[in-house]
């Protein structure tokens, strides 16, 4: 089987992998991060979604084999202490319910205000369409997003 | 916080027989009383025999820790039980540490996580508990100071001596108040005491799901287990003739293949596991496996055709002569059929759960909102004494009502058994959503009729759908199988209707197909709501009224005039907007009433969108409002997805939406402002994790019919469709 070397959160690893086995069960099940979470195995639900050099994927359909140099960043290596200004706000608009999308809803978040420090609500459902969230949380979701950009003002 | 997974044998070692902490438990008399009796079991009690529900212990260190016996999917039980009991006990909520209790009905009581029970029904254990405590906490602290009692009060961890000023911490009067009796006659604050329950506060669990650190039951992993994927049947009950693993036992990883079962209600459902090292090898050797089915011996069923056999039913139920007698008459009268689909859960975790069965033993970890059932059913089935079955929750990405069913649990035992290792199933999206059980569809017709004054004389509803109940036993008692004559249920439908409306009747049939079928979050009332709803607003417009003052006039008790009132007021009703289209509807279900009001408007390209939803939740006495508007706020976007967005739909005896590409969910962009309103009276504690959700599409529809003239009878509909 193929080795692969790979930066996530800043920490290097090498795995065994087949080459088509998709980054997120390489990220869960052989480096052992679970916040990243399965939902479709698709691409259309976003509980996957981690970053490679800074732009989100969907970690469930992206084969180990294309991640190559780029780095990856995980909900864990947002912060060691939920101290992200995205985790701030999540917490402090108290988004979570089941909270098993959450993690994929903040690396998109992340992933917006990193390109858009001041994002509209149109820019915010372009970035964040692409995560469902069955609990519902879409209102907290977007008002958390426009308070984590507070943040940095 | 630290949710943990702890026994209770651990937890009592280490709190209660231990002699140094103060630990009660609380259960409800079997007598049918209903002030629950507190026991110290250093002081003894009547143990035996009862219905245990929560252990706290306040440790020598003045910690506080609640055995939480509920499931927490996201509806905010880990927040609302600690809020009770310091509100009671004198601590403040960041003292309290909540742990998860394994399933033990002796000691802790049911565990079910539905019927949106976690407040309403724990209360007054939860109350009396931390307000006996605190006495007996206060009582010690007297003795030492040697002053009367009265002379003293609790506050923040602390018994305070009023005339000195002393303070003793909790955590110093443990050891003596661990042996004395609780009291009986503690007096209960007021509603105006309190500090802690009433108020938002931030949940416990948020920090943990915001770092990924929340361990739900995908994310478990025990020494030395294995991974199993299922190759299911896609048609419904179909058995496993033969197959072929020649390839799947090529993939490195793969240890084990065989057959397997999953109970289904008062069936077996056939499918053949793939056991490797790691679940990637597990899913590779499923893709390779090739399995023949048998043909089930049964019509396949498809949508069409059950559409066709429940408008059947329907002309089947009849009527009452005594209602038709009222009904007759009527000058004014009107007659309507609605039709709402089979709606998957689809949790965003998938179903999955890891068991593991030795000779004498089985315990199993998993996403359980169902906990008792489970070990309950585990233990027939497997033939293992009950109390040799340990059911450990973790936290649930998600429930609705799916994970309240045993199957999954059963069938990871299964494997665990086979293989001899503990063992993690994991259902694929498309096994999650193909399998069921569903939300059964349901159809409807109302008959109203109107006296001289426009008022409703006679109404009835008749249900054709697939009972839940009958899944059990055909011949369960699901519904009516003919229409009453004022008398029964009909859910969703807000109570107070029966007194003002003179002569009703509800009818039923059941619909038998072999598509599985149980509660989805506010189980009948999520489609029935959808019925009544529509109809008293077709009545109060054939009657020439507002819709809201119709509605009024017809719901003489005072909490419903309030709550009309309420809504009149915050929606600006008699003011809104011509070119608006305003719709409104209530329901009640799981002792929740719950009014919707949604602006629509026809936009630029003629689209008619959802401007705003406001919603007013009267769940009686309540403890945390943040809670309840998020669950409200989640109910509604849960409601526009089965209004207008998705549906399950079968065809040769298969369920077509496998995943999210097709079984489309509303996202961010779909969802309008939502705003949330409390009611505030001292009625007793409701639900609030479904009353939520039946409103949305009926005051969708009637807002739809007060823009455009339009009636929707039919759900899903998709807005774009509506000009």
């Amino acid at each position: 089987m193929p080795s692969y070397k790979l930066s996530v959160n800043g920490k290097a690893y090498t795995v065994e992998a087949d080459e088509q086995m998709p980054l997120l069960w390489v990220i869960r099940d052989l480096i052992g991060l679970t916040g990243t979470k399965y939902g479709c195995g698709i691409a259309q639900c976003g509980a996957c979604t981690v970053h490679l050099s800074g732009a989100p994927v969907r970690s469930c359909s992206f084969p180990v084999s294309a991640v190559g140099e780029q780095p990856v960043t995980t909900i864990e290596g947002l912060s060691e202490d939920n101290s992200h200004p995205v985790q701030r706000a999540w917490i402090a608009e108290q988004v979570p319910q089941c909270g098993y999308c959450q993690s994929g809803q903040i690396m998109s978040a992340v992933a917006l205000l990193t390109g858009n420090a001041n994002p509209d609500d149109e820019a915010i459902n372009a970035a964040m369409n692409g995560n469902i969230c069955r609990c519902g949380t879409y209102p907290r979701i977007r008002k958390a997003i426009k308070t984590a950009a507070s943040y940095s003002h | 916080m630290k949710p943990q997974d702890i026994s209770r044998r651990h937890f009592l070692r280490q709190a209660a027989w231990s002699g140094a902490a103060l630990t009660l438990a609380a259960y409800m008399p079997v007598n049918g009383q209903t002030t629950p009796v507190i026991v110290n079991p250093v002081t003894g009690g009547a143990l035996q025999g009862t219905e245990l529900m929560s252990w706290i212990s306040i440790s020598p260190a003045g910690k506080v820790t609640l055995m939480c016996n509920r499931s927490e999917m996201g509806q905010g039980t880990f927040q609302a039980l600690p809020q009770m009991l310091a509100e009671e006990l004198e601590v403040a909520l960041d003292d309290v540490e909540i742990v998860f209790a394994s399933a033990n009905p002796e000691k802790y009581g049911p565990q079910p996580q539905e019927g949106s029970f976690s407040v309403r029904g724990w209360a007054p254990r939860l109350l009396r508990t931390g307000a006996c405590a605190r006495e007996m906490l206060i009582e010690t602290a007297a003795a030492e100071w040697n002053v009367p009692r009265n002379d003293c009060y609790a506050e923040n961890g602390m018994v305070i001596n009023r005339k000195t000023q002393a303070k003793l911490a909790y955590g110093t009067l443990v050891e003596k108040a661990a042996k004395l009796k609780p009291p009986t006659d503690v007096i209960l604050k007021k509603r105006s005491e309190y500090k802690i329950i009433g108020k938002s506060a931030p949940r416990k669990d948020i920090p943990l799901k915001t770092n990924g650190t929340a361990l739900f039951g995908m994310d478990k992993k025990l020494p030395g287990m294995k991974y199993a994927v299922i190759e299911r049947s896609k048609r419904f009950r179909e058995a496993v003739k033969s197959f072929d693993d020649s390839e799947t036992r090529k993939v490195p990883g793969v240890s084990h293949v065989f057959k397997v079962k999953r109970p289904v209600f008062s069936q077996y459902c056939e499918g053949v596991a793939v056991v490797a090292d790691s679940l990637w090898a597990a899913m590779q050797g499923r893709k390779a496996l090739k399995v023949h089915w048998n043909d089930p011996d049964f019509d396949l069923p498809n949508t069409a055709s059950l559409e066709k056999q429940m408008r059947e039913n329907l002309q089947k139920i009849g009527s009452h002569s005594r209602f038709e007698a009222e009904y007759g008459p009527c000058t004014q009268k009107l007659e309507a059929s609605y039709e709402t689909p089979y709606q998957s859960h689809s949790c965003m975790e998938p179903l999955n759960c890891i068991a593991d069965v030795r000779p004498d033993s089985i315990e199993i970890w998993g996403p359980i909102q169902e906990a008792n059932w489970i070990q309950a059913d585990l233990s027939q089935r497997f033939n293992i004494p009950v109390e040799r079955v340990a059911v450990h929750m973790t936290f649930l990405g998600g429930g609705f009502g799916r994970k309240a069913f045993p199957d999954y649990p059963y069938e990871a035992a299964f494997i665990s058994k086979e293989i001899q290792a503990p063992v993690q199933v994991i259902w694929t999206r498309e096994d999650d959503m193909t399998a069921g059980p569903f939300r059964p569809g349901a159809f409807y017709t109302l008959k109203g009729g109107l006296n001289t004054q426009g008022n409703i004389h006679a109404f009835q509803a008749n249900t054709a759908t697939q009972w839940i109940g009958q899944e059990w036993s055909p011949t369960a008692p699901g519904a009516p199988e003919a229409a009453g004559y004022n008398t029964g249920d009909f859910e969703g439908l807000l109570h107070p209707y029966r007194q003002g409306i003179p002569h009703y009747s509800f009818g039923g049939a059941g619909t038998h197909t072999p598509i599985p079928v149980m509660w989805w979050r506010s189980v009948y009332a999520s489609t029935h709501g959808f019925a009544c709803e529509s109809f008293i607003d077709e009545l109060a417009h054939l009657a020439g009224k507002d819709p809201m003052a119709f509605r009024r006039a017809h719901l003489p008790a005072p909490r419903y005039q309030a709550l009309i009132d309420r809504m009149t007021e915050l929606t600006a009703w008699q003011s809104r907007g011509k070119n608006q289209g305003w719709g409104v509807a209530f329901t009640e279900c799981f002792t929740g009433i719950c009014g919707h009001a949604v602006k629509v408007t026809r936009n630029a390209e003629g689209k008619v969108r959802i401007e705003k939803v406001i919603a007013l939740m009267d769940c009686g006495w309540y403890v945390n409002p943040d809670i309840i508007r998020a669950q409200v706020e989640g109910s509604i976007v849960m409601a526009l997805g089965a209004a207008t967005i998705h549906a399950t739909t079968f065809e040769d005896g298969k369920a077509v939406q496998q995943n999210f590409d097709i079984y489309l969910m509303p996202r961010i962009a779909d969802i309008p402002p939502i705003e949330v309103h409390i009611m505030e009276n001292d009625e007793k504690p409701g639900g609030v994790g479904e009353p939520g959700l039946p409103p949305f599409a009926p005051a969708l529809a009637n807002a739809i019919f007060d823009l455009t003239g339009r009636r929707i009878r039919r759900l899903p509909f998709s807005l774009d469709e509506i000009s």
